[in-house]
């Protein structure tokens, strides 16, 4: 074993780390922010992932010199094909469930299972791969037995991206002021003049837009199937709840805390002993700091 | 007075469990299993009414529970038909020559019994102990529950040697001494599932129809305010817990033998969840609704899945939606409703006037 098995053992962990963070930050801003539970979530994210394939073939067919650059016009629309999804569900099944988080799991775990069977009756249910485009496919020779490829990067780099967008959109617009202020106080936004029902369609679609660019960028790593989303969803719960709901901040920390931690112990022991090492971890920090690691003040009692 | 309306509720109850010990006689050898392996899985659909419909604990790992009974079962199944000094073939392919302790163990029966309880008990315990008393709860704590069952589906498809991996444990011929595939025995599994979903049931409702149920719906409408009271509800959210993972424990040793198989596929998140929409259709709160919502939707599952295997996901996507949406009380609200409805007026007005004020 030497160092550079481990430096790239390490980026390995960083890359799924990013991943797990643009589904976590979907959920943090839904979950948190809204108190909803979006089971389908991961399901949103196939879909984000299924559109990459789509347009991938379509390019592919239609225009084949631009093909290398089809996933570049597959990032804006899998999030635009992901947030008309979360806006469908949002208006159709969410909008009467708003303060009951259990009751919103369930019926969306029952969304989740009719978009697998969707995806199953469209796409089949073996696995679709997206072809990664030329530009992404060599690697980063660091040094002789260092090689860092360029797709992880890219995805890395794409990650601090969308979070640096995320932020700047809750804290530096006019709609992401109105989204933190329905979320903190909704009768009093109400009273200001916010219009809170399109805000929660609003939010709820942004979430779920950003698991659309999981999606995305998940494609370029591995194959795409009906079921590939629930292997993300748990994860990706963990994380926020590890992080602590309602700050975004959290669900950053908490992806490359926990991403990391399991690339690690599942280098020195085995992937199944990395997952429960994990969840034994998780359930004693959070015996320490029940709310995570930034905990969100309130003096409300429940 | 409501005690006529309990009697006459109790008399229906007491004619349906008839009715169903009754069953082997009508019934063919493989409706008869298929019912019995219902009745088995009502068991656990009644713990986690307990603790989900009156407790308000919403526990997405109860599939872990019913496969650590069901998986013990299995063990003692397979190996109490091996020789001495043998070990199950997939232990020996993967050049495992002695028996490991647990195994060991499950060759008695009495001893697989004690597990069946124990092992759900313990597990539970130790988890609701560290859970609750760091008063993680609501949603959080659904969520923890889906992660342990996401572990306990990897462990149980990879400890290959232990489990039997990813095909699980199947191949079962005898139980006690008597074969699977015998008559007799199959009424006997059977009229022992409804044994015990019976006493499930009484044990359940005197549970929660006394001082001490009381005081878990009081954790379910206002845990804070209990606390102020002076009660340590962590110390009943472990022990209701604790108790719905040894139902589920029992379910999981009376369902394996009559369906033949326990595979990882069964502790993982997905049947977690389809547990919980059982109670939710039958109607959270009401122990009955349980019962009654196990079977409705097993067998609409039988039933569909056979003709129609892609409607499957479709039907039960949709029906958890529309249940959560349309029908928060499950059946049990829908037959209330309906039962106040047909009731003649004069009945109504008698009742109104009875009630205590």
């Amino acid at each position: 074993m030497d160092g550079a098995i481990f430096v790239s053992q390490l980026f390995n962990g960083l890359s799924s780390a990013s991943i797990l963070l643009l589904m976590a930050l979907g959920l943090a801003i839904i979950f948190g922010l809204m108190g909803v539970i979006n089971m389908a979530h991961g399901e949103i994210m196939t879909a984000g992932a299924y559109t990459a394939y789509i347009v991938e073939g379509a390019v592919t067919h239609w225009a084949p010199a631009l093909s290398t650059y089809a996933f570049l016009a597959a990032l804006p629309l899998s999030f635009l094909v992901a947030a008309v999804l979360g806006l469908i569900v949002e208006l159709t099944v969410i909008r009467h469930l708003y303060g009951r988080p259990l009751e919103t799991l369930l019926a969306t775990w029952g969304v989740s299972l009719i978009m697998q069977q969707g995806f199953r009756s469209i796409f089949g249910s073996n696995n679709v791969s997206v072809t990664t485009p030329t530009w992404l496919r060599s690697a980063w020779h660091v040094t002789t037995n260092l090689d860092l490829p360029y797709v992880r990067i890219f995805i890395l780099v794409f990650a601090a991206v969308v979070v640096g967008g995320v932020f700047a959109y809750l804290y530096r617009t006019r709609s992401g002021l109105e989204i933190r202020a329905v979320m903190q106080n909704r009768d009093m936004a109400a009273c200001l003049g916010v219009a809170t029902r399109k805000i929660d369609a609003l939010t709820f679609a942004l979430g779920c837009g950003l698991a659309g660019l999981a999606g995305c960028a998940l494609a370029l790593i591995g194959p795409i199937g009906p079921t590939t989303g629930q292997a993300y969803i748990v994860d990706s719960f963990m994380v926020v709840v590890t992080g602590g709901v309602g700050k975004v901040i959290g669900a950053v920390v908490g992806a490359f805390a926990i991403g990391e931690l399991q690339s690690t112990f599942e280098f020195f022991t085995s992937a199944t002993a990395g997952k429960v090492l994990i969840f034994v971890l998780i359930i004693i920090f959070l015996n320490i700091r029940p709310a995570g690691i930034f905990p969100s003040r309130s003096r409300s009692l429940d | 007075m409501t005690m006529p309306s309990i009697n006459k509720a109790s008399a229906l109850l007491i004619l349906g469990f008839v009715g169903l010990v009754c069953g082997p006689l009508v019934l063919s050898g493989f409706e008869m299993s298929l019912l019995g392996q219902f009745l088995a899985l009502a068991i656990l659909a009644i713990g986690l009414d307990v603790i989900w419909g009156y407790t308000g604990i919403l526990s997405l790992g109860q599939s872990v529970f019913f496969g650590l009974g069901g998986y013990v079962m299995a063990m003692y199944l397979e190996a109490s038909s091996l020789q001495p000094g043998q070990v199950p073939d997939f232990m020996s392919w993967s050049g495992v020559t002695q028996l490991p302790l647990v195994w060991q163990l499950a060759r008695h029966f009495p001893l697989t019994i004690a597990l069946v309880i124990g092992v759900p008990w313990i597990v539970a315990f130790g988890l609701g102990f560290l859970i609750f008393r760091s008063r993680i709860k609501g949603v959080y704590f659904s969520i923890l529950t889906q992660a342990l069952a996401v572990v306990a589906a990897t462990l149980a498809v990879n400890r290959q040697n232990f489990t039997g991996g990813s095909s699980g444990l199947t191949g079962f011929t005898q139980i006690a001494g008597a074969s699977l595939y015998a008559h007799a025995t199959q009424v006997a599994l059977y009229e022992v599932s409804l044994l015990a979903l019976g006493v499930a049931y009484l044990l359940a409702w005197r549970l929660c129809h006394s001082p001490f149920g009381r005081v878990l719906v009081a954790v379910r409408d206002g845990e804070t305010r209990l606390r102020f009271f002076g009660y340590d509800p962590a110390a009943f959210k472990t022990f209701v817990f604790a108790f719905a993972a040894v139902l589920a424990g029992i379910s999981g040793a009376l369902f394996v033998p009559q369906n033949g198989i326990i595979a990882p596929a069964q502790l993982g998140v997905a049947p977690a969840i389809e547990m919980v929409i059982w109670v939710a259709i039958g109607g959270r709160g009401t122990i009955v609704g349980a019962v009654v919502g196990t079977l409705f939707v097993n067998y609409a599952k039988f039933y569909l899945s056979n003709h129609y295997p892609n409607a499957w996901l479709y039907f039960v996507g949709g029906l958890f939606v529309l249940v959560v949406l349309v029908m928060p009380e499950g059946l049990a609200g829908i037959s209330r409703r309906v039962l106040k409805h047909f009731r003649s007026p004069e009945a109504r007005s008698h009742d109104q006037g009875t009630e205590p004020a």
